[in-house]
């Protein structure tokens, strides 16, 4: 308690020193496992590094990355729209949503991958085996998020609504769904990482193109410094944009804090 | 705000024979046999001993849940199903909507009626003021005390200009000297607008202070069973508690209630 609030400058170099800090202490675990392990396993950061800048200009690449986050876009919505849509109606029919949740909760620590034969033969290879997979692994954390949040929401802002006359579809969009909305953010950043998850996942097993077939390609044909960058590359576009999201997370839950 | 509704004689809200029971394995009859009739611009409290159902009798009487028997109305229509235009209700609980800043809460309802712009912001600049909320306008609910967020509710329900205000033990949650102060700003309020109230409390001295006339409701299932008519002025303020009268009023209430209040605290315990 004695912790007195530090001016916002220092905060900001401490946050900075913090962050590479873990950059450094990264690069040094990397390095360590390059020395144990070898060229043959992974390469070493700045052989990967001057491979990844030398990939980033290459134009092939750009159409793996393309139909990767094409997949990804259609993954996410729909894991948004439908987790989001499911979540609502889960979380207002109160039993079914209580019969719902375990089930839900269950299907949620299954390992997705056991079911991909199961995905692959009824959507085949291509878009949308890739699809569905990100959207198996996406929807159930933003179905979880929002039931959750609906089943939270305090009963008097409903009677409120009803005191004020809204009509049901109103009630929905300006009571409800505001009531809801910083929930439903954090269950859209965790389906984000899952949903990409899912789709390279889905690249790596039955694509021919994607981030994912690069990866599981660089170890087919042995080429580890490939492997090595993709997955660096993934790395870093999966932590800006959480990061991104945590930002807008905390900012929602932080104004009605 | 003009003061509307000057037409004395006319019963501006009745309630006749109503009753309302929980349904369930073991029912639960809450509330009645009420007849209760309002007054127009009256300023009607009900105390009782908790769990009594001076909640349920709110509810019935805003049309947020029907009466198990009998016939509720507001201005000549009845009330079924849902909350007639020109009723405001005030809940107990903190109800401001956290999304939205002190000015957007206020704003809620008119920009829902689609009132224009201009007309909103004088409406809510108005109320905002009223309620003593200025210099919190961009500030949001998190930000302020559970007194001033009561506030913030009172008035998005008084920018609507209801005819009949409803308030379920609106300071319940609030410290001695605030009740007090707020009872004040309700009286202002209820002068002003010329609107009918009724207020639902447990504190006897709030119902005494405030007025025209008392309902004592009886342990459960609650019926009437004193209405204590106050006699006091239309132009009063909280200084009235050191009126004589009020004494008097007060003692009234109690000794009406406390055999009720005992029955309530046996059948809890």
């Amino acid at each position: 308690m004695g912790d007195a609030p530090r001016p916002a400058p220092r905060t900001h170099v401490k946050k900075l020193g913090d962050s590479l800090l873990i950059l450094a202490l990264i690069l040094a675990i990397w390095q360590g496992l390059y020395a144990y392990a070898g060229d043959v396993a992974i390469s070493s950061p700045l052989n990967t590094f001057t491979f990844a800048t030398g990939l980033l200009t290459h134009a092939p690449f750009w159409d793996h990355a393309a139909a990767t986050l094409l997949a990804f876009a259609y993954a996410l919505a729909i894991s948004a729209a439908a987790g989001i849509a499911l979540g609502l109606l889960l979380g207002l029919r109160r039993f079914a949503g209580d019969v719902a949740e375990p089930l839900l909760v269950s299907l949620y620590t299954i390992p997705k991958v056991t079911l991909y034969p199961v995905m692959l033969l009824v959507f085949g290879l291509g878009m949308s085996a890739k699809v569905a997979f990100g959207v198996i692994h996406g929807m159930i954390p933003v179905i979880l998020f929002t039931l959750t949040a609906v089943k939270n929401i305090p009963p008097v802002l409903l009677r409120t609504a009803r005191a004020l006359q809204l009509r049901p579809l109103e009630t929905a969009t300006t009571v409800l769904a505001p009531a809801v909305m910083p929930e439903i953010i954090t269950g859209l950043r965790v389906g984000f990482a899952l949903t990409l998850l899912g789709v390279l996942i889905g690249e790596m097993f039955a694509s021919q193109r994607g981030l994912g077939f690069l990866i599981i390609n660089g170890i087919n044909s042995h080429d580890v410094r490939m492997t090595t960058a993709v997955a660096v590359i993934v790395v870093v576009f999966a932590v800006f944009v959480n990061g991104a999201m945590l930002a807008l997370d905390r900012r929602v839950h932080h104004a009605r804090a | 705000m003009s003061a509307n509704g000057q037409a004395h004689t006319d019963f501006h809200a009745t309630l006749r024979a109503v009753t309302r029971t929980y349904p369930g394995a073991r029912p639960v009859h809450a509330l009645g046999s009420i007849d209760l009739d309002i007054a127009r611009g009256e300023f009607f409290s009900v105390v009782g001993p908790s769990g009594c159902g001076k909640s349920t009798l709110l509810d019935v009487l805003a049309g947020l849940s029907a009466p198990t028997t009998g016939r509720v109305s507001f201005e000549g229509k009845q009330v079924a199903g849902r909350v007639p235009e020109g009723v405001g209700v005030v809940f107990q609980e903190d109800a401001s909507f956290p999304w939205l800043t002190v000015y957007d809460n206020v704003a809620f309802g008119l920009r829902r009626a689609g009132m224009d712009a201009a007309e909103t912001a004088r409406r809510v600049d108005y109320a905002v003021g009223f309620m003593g909320l200025r210099d919190f306008t961009h500030a949001y609910p998190a930000q302020l005390s559970g007194g001033m967020r009561q506030r913030v509710c009172i008035a998005r329900t008084l920018v609507l200009q209801p005819r009949l205000i409803l308030l379920d033990e609106p300071f319940g949650a609030l410290d001695q000297q605030t009740r007090l102060l707020m009872g004040d700003e309700l009286l202002r309020l209820w002068r002003e607008t010329g609107a009918s109230v009724l207020l639902i409390t447990h504190a006897l001295d709030e119902a005494a202070m405030l007025s025209d006339r008392v309902g004592v409701m009886s342990a459960r299932p609650g019926v009437f069973i004193d209405l204590v008519t106050t006699g006091w002025a239309r132009e009063r303020d909280s200084r009235i508690v050191s009126d004589p009268g009020f004494g008097a009023i007060t003692a009234r209430l109690w000794s009406s209630l406390r055999t009720e209040s005992m029955k309530a605290i046996g059948r809890e315990a």
